[in-house]
């Protein structure tokens, strides 16, 4: 048995009438990439956004059940956001550099969290730019606006700049469905290599792009887990004639 | 090739070049009353501008006329509107567009913000003077018109900075605060530096606004063109430059409106090339200072 | 409702497709029993060049089965129908080939008598692998698992047949009452028949395999 990074009990997750998660459980497994798929509004980037608290920010919304990280309860009222989303970070569907240096960017992070030391911060940015793969690509215009790299780029950007923080778990939310075949490809590359030091938990609209870098599959459909299973077993012969029709495309 | 689906069949439509006329003739138009304005105002006033002019106060004794505790005065008034205004109009409009849920609140804000900025300025002379000047008894001075002007520019300033605010993309908000950012730390972080332009431009509308203003300084401010006395000692001075803000005092545009009304029409002109000069530098300026303060 | 009609048809013509080359395979079988009852030998000598328009259908099928992957990218039960018809076309096209070994066999034999002992066996083994090869086909276009399980299991009646055609061809040796000749000609039938029924098999297999992801016990996909 696998150890798992996140378990999900029970959750239920209310926009104000509208019942978007119903009672999701689900085990995350740590040192693999989840993916999520499942049609639009079946509440799979929704339930992505529960695992760093990011529905806080959303008014009207309620949420029961938990969310164990490492078996703490990431609900509960004593938890800090800041150490929650510094240990389980989030790249999001539109790259989004900030408007700065492609160094400040990648610093944002850690400054944020108090390292100030100009030398500490330099190995940090160049670690957490390798680790994303695209340091030899930036080396020399670490300085220029980050707003003047290619999509693809800037994407490994926000991936360098979640990495600067040392997070346990990363959640990428269609991470590559604005980028270029050649540009996704090397994100999924990264994610295989990610997967070693990191969990990843990955919402994806493309199917195949699941079933190469994914590890587990849950289908989702209107707020419910229709199948969650290792991603072979998804794609070679699921046990729900839902999940089936959706991988197959015979889903209306 | 068959005659009637060929597409070499160009036609001229006179409409179009009609409208194109139109267009251009508007737009060198608009440039040439414009350049015609300011090249006219500075041929009838660069004879009366040297340096005495600007360095000097007007001498009923001597028969000369100079504007230098004019230009001090509307100095004053910039800087001490600014910066109420901007504080106050960056801030709320950080809370109408970052933290206000969306609602009747809000909207009411905004209605009233509106209507503020389409109020004639006279009126805000005529509560300027009632409410600083004899409520709070600050009679006319440089901080009763401040004051006056604060009301006035406030809505530009929070405007223009709501503007910029909404065309920060949420990815920045959601970005910053997936890393662990606070609301405040993004809003200093990310925020107020992506929207500097707007701010900016919010700003330079004020300072236009408070250079060209008369109504409202009028009766609120007055109409004082002399230099604040300074002396040998420092601590005095440093005083009496903070006392100087109690006192009466009239700006650029107060002054060539008076000059005007006395039918001294050089000295009007001279006062209008400075004013246009004025204007020009802080605009630099302003420009100047977001681009430093922009990150990259 | 399904948004990938084209996709759908596609595949409608892939299993019709093998399903033709099935019922091909079935019609030259057809052929060749009626031909060695009626002793007929011009339809003997059609039956040997049988094999090119069965290559030709191999080849069609399997060159639809590649676009298929390329472009459509099947999942699941649709990949394991492509990747399946992909193996059963070779096992048929074996079918088309036995036949025409037969046919050849058969030519060599000066004639064929309907009633010796050999004979008759020999006709029966035909019919049972005619019905296996059938209901194979058909067993894998309609994705009968049941009907593909009953196929493998009657290919123990083919086998027996053989083995009783062997003991009793080889009994023939030793009592020397049949021409050597003969006796290897009658063994290398009955086993290109017994073989026809290992396709038949086979192709069971692989319409098991379509339904389940099953292969021989194996959870291939």
């Amino acid at each position: 048995m696998e150890k798992s990074k996140i378990s999900v009990k029970n959750l239920n997750l209310h926009y104000g009438e509208n019942h978007a998660l119903k009672d999701v459980s689900m085990e995350i497994k740590d040192h693999a990439i989840t993916a999520f798929i499942g049609p639009s509004g079946c509440g799979k980037s929704t339930f992505l956004k529960c695992l760093n608290r990011m529905n806080d920010l959303v008014d009207n919304v309620r949420i029961e059940g938990q969310v164990l990280l490492d078996g703490e309860d990431i609900y509960d009222k004593r938890v800090d956001t800041t150490l929650l989303r510094k240990k389980v970070g989030m790249v999001f569907q539109q790259p989004n550099p900030f408007p700065m240096s492609i160094y400040d960017n990648v610093a944002y992070g850690p400054r944020l969290h108090g390292i100030k030391q100009k030398s500490k911060l330099d190995d940090i940015v160049e670690n957490a730019l390798r680790g994303a793969a695209i340091f030899d690509e930036v080396k020399d215009r670490l300085r220029k606006s980050a707003l003047g790299l290619s999509g693809g780029q800037q994407q490994r950007l926000c991936i360098a700049r979640a990495l600067a923080v040392e997070p346990e778990v990363l959640l990428m939310d269609e991470p590559t469905s604005a980028l270029d075949p050649i540009s996704t490809l090397k994100i999924e590359e990264l994610m295989e290599s990610l997967k070693k030091k990191y969990t990843v938990a990955i919402v994806t609209h493309n199917m195949q792009q699941a079933a190469r870098v994914s590890d587990d599959t849950a289908f989702f459909l209107v707020g419910e887990v229709v199948e969650f299973n290792s991603t072979q077993n998804i794609f070679s012969r699921p046990k729900d004639k839902r999940t089936e029709d959706y991988i197959t495309g015979r889903f209306g | 090739m068959n005659g009637s689906n060929t597409l070499m069949k160009k036609r001229k439509r006179p409409l179009d070049t009609v409208l194109l006329a139109a267009v251009y003739i508007s737009a060198s138009l608009s440039v040439i009353l414009l350049l015609g304005i300011i090249g006219y105002v500075f041929v009838k006033g660069i004879g009366t501008v040297n340096w005495k002019f600007l360095t000097s106060v007007t001498s009923a004794l001597n028969q000369t006329a100079g504007i230098a505790g004019n230009l001090v005065n509307t100095l004053y008034i910039i800087v001490i509107t600014l910066l109420i205004a901007t504080p106050l109009g960056v801030g709320s409009a950080i809370y109408l567009n970052e933290y206000a849920k969306p609602g009747r609140i809000v909207s009411i804000i905004e209605f009233t913000t509106e209507t503020l900025s389409g109020i004639p300025s006279i009126i805000f002379g005529l509560f300027g003077m009632v409410f600083f000047g004899e409520s709070l008894g600050l009679g006319y001075s440089l901080l009763t018109g401040s004051f006056t002007l604060t009301i006035m520019v406030l809505p530009l300033i929070t405007r223009n900075t709501q503007e910029a605010l909404r065309t920060v993309p949420d990815s920045y908000r959601s970005g910053a605060l997936g890393m662990g950012s606070t609301k405040w730390h993004m809003i200093r972080t990310i925020l107020l530096p992506s929207s500097m332009s707007g701010i900016v431009t919010g700003i330079i509308l004020a300072l236009g606004r408070i250079v060209g203003e008369s109504a409202a300084l009028l009766f609120t401010a007055g109409s004082d063109y002399k230099l604040p006395r300074f002396g040998s000692d420092f601590a005095a001075n440093v005083e009496r430059l903070f006392t100087k803000t109690t006192e009466s005092g009239g700006t650029l545009t107060i002054e060539l409106y008076l000059q005007m009304q006395k039918g001294q029409y050089e000295t009007a002109f001279g006062i209008g090339c400075v004013l246009v000069v004025i204007v020009l530098i802080l605009n630099l300026l302003t420009k100047l200072a977001a681009k430093k303060l922009r990150p990259v | 409702m399904s948004p990938r009609i084209y996709f759908e048809q596609e595949l409608d013509l892939l299993k019709n497709k093998v399903t033709e080359m099935g019922e091909r395979a079935e019609i030259s079988y057809d052929r060749l029993v009626y031909a060695v009852r009626g002793n007929d030998r011009e339809t003997l000598k059609l039956l040997l060049d049988n094999d090119r328009q069965m290559i030709d259908m191999q080849r069609s099928i399997e060159a639809k089965c590649l676009t298929l992957l390329t472009r459509q990218q099947p999942v699941a039960r649709d990949l394991r129908l492509v990747s399946s018809a992909l193996k059963v076309v070779t096992d048929i096209e074996r079918v088309g080939d036995h036949v025409s070994d037969i046919a050849e066999l058969c030519l060599r034999t000066q004639e064929f008598k309907l009633d010796g002992v050999y004979e008759s066996k020999l006709l029966i083994m035909m019919e049972e692998a005619k019905n296996m090869l059938h209901e194979a086909v058909e067993a894998f276009v309609e994705g009968d698992e049941k009907a593909a399980r009953q196929v493998i299991e009657s290919d123990d009646v083919v086998d027996d047949l053989f083995n009783q055609v062997k003991e009793e061809l080889m009994g023939s040796i030793r009592t020397q009452n049949l021409d050597a000749d003969k006796v290897v000609d009658y063994l290398m039938i009955a086993k290109y028949l017994e073989k026809i029924g290992d396709h038949a098999v086979n192709i069971g297999e692989w319409a098991i395999f379509q339904v389940t992801g099953d292969m021989q016990g194996v959870q291939l996909y």
